[in-house]
């Protein structure tokens, strides 16, 4: 078995030689990209067939296959099921030849891929997931955490907001270990920045009727109402908000994690007030706009969300790393990665922790006013910015075996 | 303040209307499925995703033709019903002589598909409903807050919910329906077409559960998801009430969200699961659900 | 529902072809994960045919075996450090206790009151696994050692892992072949068929239909432990509702009460799952087409309509 598996490995080195003399570290001479995400679930507006078009574009843009390198994108869909999600990654990896893996939204399924990535010395850069275990407990030399994480959330929507009078918080969280991190995380930085819990509601996955929950967050007086949940379970809360006159009361929401895309469904008249956290939006500045513009025709007009915009940065560094390495082997390209600063039109400049984490900026933005929106998709206002060297979590307090 | 096991009872007040208000989607929801079920002998799984159909009909109607609220409660559940009337005339029709699981399973198919359909068009994020101008607002019943909308669903829910149960069992209509189920060929040799009453329930009870989608469209978000969940709950409300029991299905679903809103406030992390535990005990000690008879 | 199974010489020859077939094939490209994840789907819903094909049982929340196994037995695993023969037989035994306490509960009721208690107490199941710390919520236990079978042999390997997969999966397969043509097996059939009529003739139907249950759950239970190793992860999704529709397709579509239906149905599943996930949102919508067409067209699944088709030929 051995001996055979040597020759055909063997061979296949023979092969990739005689084709390409310039870059014979490129495993059978092309690089594979796989997007692996939710494409027909509750994320598949935010990442979906939208993070594949984002994967493209970096393609197209960094001008590698002008160079003589070869890429090719897949795509699939884990369902949000971390058996399909570590069954379709395994096959990729053993067969199908892909070098990386990006996006995955959805934590359990990123800490599988995370592992599995480290066991084949692959490369995995995760745009989609929220735990910010990946750059601490479960930390990999494979692995970059790109866009965003659970600490950086709370820390920014947390920390800024006390900062702007709201220093009572009573919190609505989702059931399961996302929202509990949230909310941990969020309590905590309330309280050091001199704030008060009162209290807090933990509701079961996919609750249609928040209402009684509002009510519990009406009766405890907090000036703000902290959202620990994610996709239809925060818009459902939201509309609840609105409806019984949480806002008007006085009250204030904070979203601790919410998309341009669910701001897109709520719509201004429901979302209007909000503050929450995120890394990216398409009308930061001229580069986002330009990527924006040719962004959302591809895609039902959907303008991009973070998560598209990290897959499309960070399949651009990776590309720029394999050209610099002359090679795609996973466990030195994510070196390189680390080693070489960041630049792209996205996120600007950049660095890469020794942790696997991502550093840039993170925005604390305000959902406009319906009267002061221009237009379609202009849902934002910056209130703060948070600079990248404070945006998330210093490397000592993640606990990542790497950095010891 | 009075508190009853720490809090206090104007706050509990509450709790109970709100659990009364959604009691009233469960009502409608299980009134539907107790009716087919009823006089079709079919479980109908399809049910959420019809109710999630009823919700898209409204919002594509006031969104391409301008449509408003009130004429979409009446064209919704039409739009709605006639594709279940197709459905029942195409498939469900075949399997009457077979065993229930039949039914479930085709109708469950059913359900994917509409909600695969539905995701591939309008994407899984959602639509947002405005909300009637007539609703904006609310009153303020001293111990809460209670917006004009959420009092119109409370009250419409119970209307269409006693005159269903009227016509099913108070009316000549109503009675060749319960007898068409009891001995489908002596009714149909007093000259009653059977096949097509049958037909047309099913379209009443389609059009029952995207009624529902339509009131819930204004305060939850159109999304292709949004009965996916709902099912098994409104399922778990026919049992308990006693399948095929129109009157069971309805104080059982009001009962039930009521028992839902308290459990909300005492142990929120379980109000998805109570009443799961309330059926097995129901279903340990009165087999046949509540109100329903063995059959 | 077809009556019994094939006669015998038949089933020995197909098994004896079938696990040739699939010891052979991650030589002539098959991918072994795939296999694997197959063969312990396979198995999970050759165990609930053993219940609703032969004892007419139609349980609505089987996930809770596959689930509660999966967590024992990475729990196990990972946690105590417990080597994998251990780890699975913990875990397959968490399931058959469980399979005590929900059978004995739900067999008391028939039909859709039967699923339906077998569906409430796997949604209490479900929210425990959500509660409980050890779990790690929606997260799931992760990174599960394989380890070495009985010191031994060395599960990381994907080859060797395969062949100890298919070992207990056949070794299940022929326990299950066993019960059914057992005095056990006919009568349990003969209280599917006519349940009054078996009591009158002195058989307890009730012991019989809890022991069928318990021996259902217990393996479901092994193949959940099974795939917690070979995934090296327990999650949810093994004790969400969905997962316990998803067994009542794969043996629907093989072909209920039939010896190789379930496995013929799981492959099928599986693999479309696996070959459409490029598809993205239409998986839905063509997984409910597969529904409709087979309750519609083919009632008796794949292997059924085989047979008796084979039958009429003849």
């Amino acid at each position: 078995m051995n001996a055979f598996k040597r020759t055909t490995v063997g061979l296949a080195v023979a092969a990739a030689l005689s084709l390409s003399m310039a870059h014979a570290q490129v495993s059978d001479n092309v690089i594979k990209i796989g997007v692996l995400n939710d494409m027909s679930g509750l994320y598949a507006d935010l990442s979906g067939p939208g993070s594949t078009l984002a994967a493209k574009m970096a393609v197209e843009d960094s001008g590698i296959e002008k160079r003589g390198y070869k890429v090719e994108i897949v795509s699939a869909d884990h369902q949000n099921k971390a058996d399909i999600g570590s069954a379709i990654a395994r096959q990729w990896y053993d067969a199908d030849k892909v070098d990386v893996i990006v996006d995955v939204p959805n934590s359990g399924v990123a800490l599988a891929i995370n592992a599995i990535t480290k066991e084949k010395g692959k490369a995995f850069l995760g745009s989609g997931p929220a735990s910010s275990d990946l750059t601490g407990k479960a930390c990999s030399p494979n692995t970059v955490h790109w866009t965003y994480d659970t600490w950086m959330l709370a820390n920014g929507t947390g920390s800024a907001v006390v900062k702007t009078g709201g220093d009572t918080w009573f919190f609505i969280t989702a059931d399961y270990a996302f929202g509990h991190a949230l909310e941990r995380d969020t309590a905590a930085v309330v309280t050091k920045s001199g704030g008060k819990v009162l209290g807090d509601v933990k509701v079961p996955l996919n609750t249609q009727d928040f209402s009684s929950f509002l009510l519990q967050a009406q009766a405890s007086k907090a000036k703000i109402v902290g959202l620990a949940n994610a996709g239809g379970d925060t818009i459902n809360s939201i509309k609840g908000a609105a409806e019984f006159g949480i806002v008007k009361g006085g009250q204030n929401l904070a979203g601790l994690l919410v998309f341009v895309t669910d701001v897109n469904s709520l719509g201004l008249p429901t979302a209007q007030g909000l503050v929450l956290t995120e890394t990216f939006y398409w009308d930061l500045n001229d580069q986002t706009r330009a990527f924006a513009k040719r962004f959302a025709p591809q895609y039902k007009g959907i303008h991009p969300t973070m998560i598209h915009a990290g897959v499309y940065s960070s399949v651009l560094h990776y590309l720029k790393a394999v050209e610099a390495l002359k090679s795609d082997d996973g466990t030195k390209v994510v070196a390189k990665m680390k080693e070489m600063p960041t630049d792209d039109p996205l996120f600007g400049k950049g660095t890469i922790r020794a942790d696997g984490r991502k550093i840039h900026p993170a925005y604390l933005f305000e959902v406009k006013k319906p009267s002061e929106s221009k237009g379609p998709w202009d849902y934002y206002k910056v209130r703060a910015t948070i600079p990248a060297d404070q945006a998330f979590r210093p490397m000592k307090d993640g606990g990542c075996p790497l950095v010891k | 303040m009075t508190e009853i096991f720490g809090v206090p009872t104007q706050a509990l007040f509450g709790q109970l209307l709100i659990g009364l208000i959604n009691g009233a989607f469960y009502a409608l929801l299980s009134l539907g499925l107790a009716v087919i079920f009823g006089l079709l002998n079919i479980i109908n799984f399809a049910h959420g995703a019809q109710y999630m159909m009823g919700a898209f009909c409204a919002w594509l109607l006031l969104e391409y033709w301008g449509v408003g609220y009130w004429w979409s409660l009446l064209l919704a559940p039409i739009a709605v019903g006639v594709t279940g009337v197709v459905i029942e005339r195409t498939m469900l029709s075949r399997l009457y002589k077979l065993d229930h699981l039949y039914g479930l399973l085709l109708t469950f198919g059913i359900a994917l598909i509409f909600q695969g359909l539905f995701t591939q068009h309008y994407g899984s994020s959602g639509q947002p409903y405005r909300l009637p101008t007539e609703f904006s607002g609310g009153y303020n019943l001293g111990f809460m807050f209670l917006p004009k909308y959420r009092a119109w669903v409370i009250v419409a829910s119970l209307v269409v919910c006693l005159s269903t149960w009227y016509v099913i069992e108070r009316t000549k209509l109503g009675s060749y329906l319960r007898a068409a189920t009891e001995n489908p060929s002596l009714v149909q040799a007093f000259g009653i077409n059977v096949p097509r009453m049958i037909t047309l329930t099913y379209g009443f009870g389609v059009g029952l559960a995207a009624l529902a989608g339509v009131m819930a469209a204004p305060i939850y978000q159109v999304s292709p998801q949004m009965g996916a969940n709902l099912i098994i709950v409104v399922f778990a409300v026919v049992v308990i009430g006693g399948m095929g029991s129109i009157l069971g299905a309805i104080l059982t679903g009001f009962g039930l969200g009521v028992i839902e809103g308290l459990t909300k406030v005492f142990y929120p992390e379980a109000s998805n699961t109570v009443i799961f535990v309330i059926m097995v005990l129901v279903l340990l000690v009165k087999p046949a659900g509540m109100f329903g008879r063995e059959r | 529902m077809t009556p019994g199974a094939a006669p015998r010489g038949g089933i020995w020859v197909a098994t004896g072809v079938m696990t040739a077939a699939l010891a052979i094939a991650p030589f002539v490209g098959v991918y072994p994960v795939f296999l694997m994840k197959a063969l312990c789907f396979a198995l999970f819903a050759c165990a609930f045919n053993l219940l609703v094909g032969f004892g007419g049982l139609l349980s609505f929340g089987h996930a809770m075996f596959l689930g509660t196994a999966g967590y024992v037995c990475a729990h196990a695993a990972k946690i105590w450090g417990w080597p994998p023969e251990l780890a699975i037989l913990a875990g397959t035994l968490a399931a058959t206790l469980l399979g005590v306490v929900a059978g004995a509960l739900a067999i008391r009721r028939q039909g859709i009151y039967f699923a339906m208690i077998t569906l409430a107490l796997a949604q209490m199941m479900f929210f425990f696994y959500v509660q409980a710390p050890f779990t790690h919520g929606e997260d799931g236990i992760q990174a599960v050692p394989r380890g070495m079978l009985f010191g031994l042999l060395d599960l990381s390997e994907t080859l060797i892992m395969y062949y100890v997969v298919l070992t207990i999966f056949v070794a299940a397969f022929l326990f299950i072949c066993r019960i059914v043509n057992s005095p056990f097996g006919q009568v349990l059939q003969a209280i599917r068929e006519n349940e009054p009529r078996a009591i009158s003739l002195g058989y307890d139907a009730e012991r019989y239909k809890l022991l069928a249950f318990v021996l259902s759950a217990a393996l479901s239970g092994l193949a959940g432990s099974t795939k917690a190793i070979v995934f090296q992860l327990a999650s949810l999704t093994d004790v969400h509702w969905t997962m316990s529709g998803e067994v009542v397709l794969m043996v629907l579509l093989g072909g209920m009460g039939t010896i190789f239906g379930p496995v013929v149905g799981a492959f099928a599943i599986i693999g479309l799952e696996n070959y459409l996930s490029g598809f993205g949102q239409w998986v839905t919508v063509i997984t409910g087409g597969i529904f409709v067409v087979c309750v519609l067209a083919f009632r008796r699944g794949i292997v059924g309509e085989l047979g008796a088709w084979w039958a009429q030929r003849k």
